[in-house]
């Protein structure tokens, strides 16, 4: 459904996208996951044709996203990371206004957006501007989606949302994607990452990683333990003090500890906590995850 | 001893109670983390807590000043941050510095110092004359936190500080969080990133206007019979009714 082969796009001396190249299927949930600042948005404002890069090519739906880009808007649909509604219009008539320039009705695409719009509509008068964020968000969803494209952009639909209203966003894109809908989705999240088919971990407008999250996490090479104890901060100190130490972050309730060595013994360490006062600490091996892969990348460029 | 007590602070707009009746109490020293979904009204509770509104109902002192009376004496004692407005982006690192240094009052000798320790700390002398906007995120907003608690105040309230950032700068952040609450600055803190609740002495959950779970992490773990944070978050505020 995307192929993009070398892309790169700089604003002056900052080079926002980097030499970006990668694939997505038809029907896949595919996720960028990285900060502000790491090219996600360029990225998609060049693949829905609103910027146009410096180097490289990219191809949606096999239209050229520059050549094409007219026959291309047809077909995809964006929600940018901003709301961009128009506010003086009522919910009803933003709908309408984005069916017509598209050449279609609310009728005729209904049952694609009923799921979603069906839970504002007891609000469809009310003027856009005056929703709040989980109803605008619901809107901006319905408004990308009402001339049935076949690929839908959405640039970080989650960020500052509560922990609910995320899972329930994730929840409604998984009935999309049931609909047959290819679906490239950006976010700051890293535990949104399992929630996608596949993702690229994307950092200083470089990609770090594409793949299935499974596959992400189990590229990570060193010996990873989660250690616990009372006093995280005093912990976090000692842990980076310990000989065989190469990173040690904290990951809510628990540390994690990831040893320089091909192996690790966690019996030694839990002994090496104790003589440093911490009699209580608990020292298991475990699985890494994506936000562990994302910062040991991050960590071997030299960027922590 | 308690730095913030609150009792049945409530606020209305119109027929709509935004805050409803909370009451707690925040110990000096102690980073509290004031958790609730969208529009639970933790923004209208904080806003009334750093002396920017007036309650309708209720009692707050907050650093022994009255938010009814003496809302002025609040804004000079605390500190403040959010993700969304934190620096001036046209004014350079220093700039920002010294602004913030003289709207606190600070003598041009203690900012020059002040200026001076943090780039220190924040390895950041090299970009000490850059604008802020050309800094990326994560420097920014450690650098804005620094600010915030430049006239050493005696809380720092942080409204989604970490939003958007990347995880290793995440962590940084709350490496300067635990340095300040050791030195026995109080922290209230907001964030939806349910891990970083695990790293607040306390917790409390917002749903729909109250406040429905307060205590440690680990006691609201076993309240709610949860394995983490995000767990005990989504029981509490999947009961929540107030469309956002």
């Amino acid at each position: 459904m995307i192929t993009v082969n070398n892309l790169t796009k700089r604003y002056g001396k900052t080079t926002a996208l980097d030499d970006v190249s990668f694939e997505v299927g038809v029907g896949e949930l595919f996720g960028f996951i990285g900060p502000d600042g790491a090219g996600k948005t360029t990225l998609f404002r060049i693949l829905v044709t609103l910027l146009v890069p410096d180097e490289g090519e990219a191809f949606v739906d096999g239209l050229h996203v520059v050549r094409d880009f007219k026959a291309l808007r047809l077909r995809l649909g964006y929600m940018p990371g901003r709301f961009s509604l128009y506010t003086d219009l009522s919910v009803e008539e933003n709908l309408t206004f984005f069916a017509t320039i598209f050449g279609t009705t609310i009728e005729e695409n209904y049952d694609l957006i009923k799921d979603i719009y069906h839970q504002i509509e007891p609000f469809k008068k009310r003027k856009a501007g005056a929703l709040s964020g989980g109803m605008k968000q619901k809107l901006a969803l319905s408004c990308a989606l009402i001339h049935r494209p076949r690929v839908l952009f959405l640039d970080e639909p989650t960020t500052g949302v509560d922990a609910v209203s995320r899972q329930e966003f994730w929840e409604m894109l998984g009935r999309l994607k049931n609909q047959g809908l290819t679906i490239v989705v950006s976010t700051p999240y890293m535990d949104e990452a399992r929630l996608c088919d596949r993702v690229a971990l994307i950092q200083n407008g470089r990609l770090l990683s594409i793949d299935t999250p499974a596959n992400i996490e189990a590229g990570y090479r060193r010996p990873l333990l989660a250690v616990k104890a009372r006093d995280r901060h005093a912990l976090i100190q000692a842990l980076r003090a310990y000989p065989h130490a190469y990173s040690v972050y904290a990951f809510g309730e628990e540390l994690h500890y990831t040893d320089a060595r091909d192996e690790t013994d966690p019996e030694a360490l839990r002994q090496y906590l104790v003589t440093e006062g911490f009699a209580q600490a608990a020292v298991r091996p475990i699985a890494a995850g994506i936000e562990d892969v994302f910062m040991a990348r991050m960590q071997e460029q030299g960027e922590g | 001893m308690a730095i913030i007590v609150v009792e049945g602070l409530t606020r209305r707009f119109g027929d709509f109670t935004a805050v409803d009746a909370i009451s707690f109490t925040v110990d000096a020293g102690e980073i509290f983390g004031f958790l609730g979904a969208n529009g639970a009204g933790k923004t209208t509770a904080m806003r009334m807590l750093t002396g920017l509104l007036a309650p309708t109902a209720g009692k707050a002192v907050v650093s022994g000043f009255d938010i009814y009376t003496q809302p002025d004496l609040i804004k000079r004692t605390i500190g403040y941050m959010s993700q969304r407005f934190s620096l001036y982006e046209d004014l350079t690192v220093r700039e920002n510095i010294r602004f913030y240094g003289g709207i606190y009052g600070l003598a041009t000798r203690v900012i020059k110092e002040k200026t001076k320790a943090l780039l220190a700390k924040l390895n950041l002398e090299h970009a000490a004359d850059l604008r802020i906007r050309s800094l990326p995120l994560g420097w920014r907003q450690k650098l804005a936190f620094s600010v915030a608690v430049l006239h050493d105040p005696t809380i720092v309230f942080l409204d989604e500080p970490t939003g958007g950032v990347d995880p290793i700068t995440r962590r940084q952040f709350w490496d300067l969080i635990y340095e300040e609450a050791a030195g026995g600055v109080t922290v209230f803190v907001t964030t939806h990133y349910m891990d970083e609740a695990e790293y607040c002495d306390r917790v409390s959950i917002m749903v729909d206007g109250r406040i429905d779970a307060l205590d440690t992490p680990g006691a609201l773990k076993q309240t709610y019979n949860a394995p983490s944070m995000n767990d005990v978050f989504v029981r509490l505020a999947r009961g929540g009714t107030r469309a956002e």
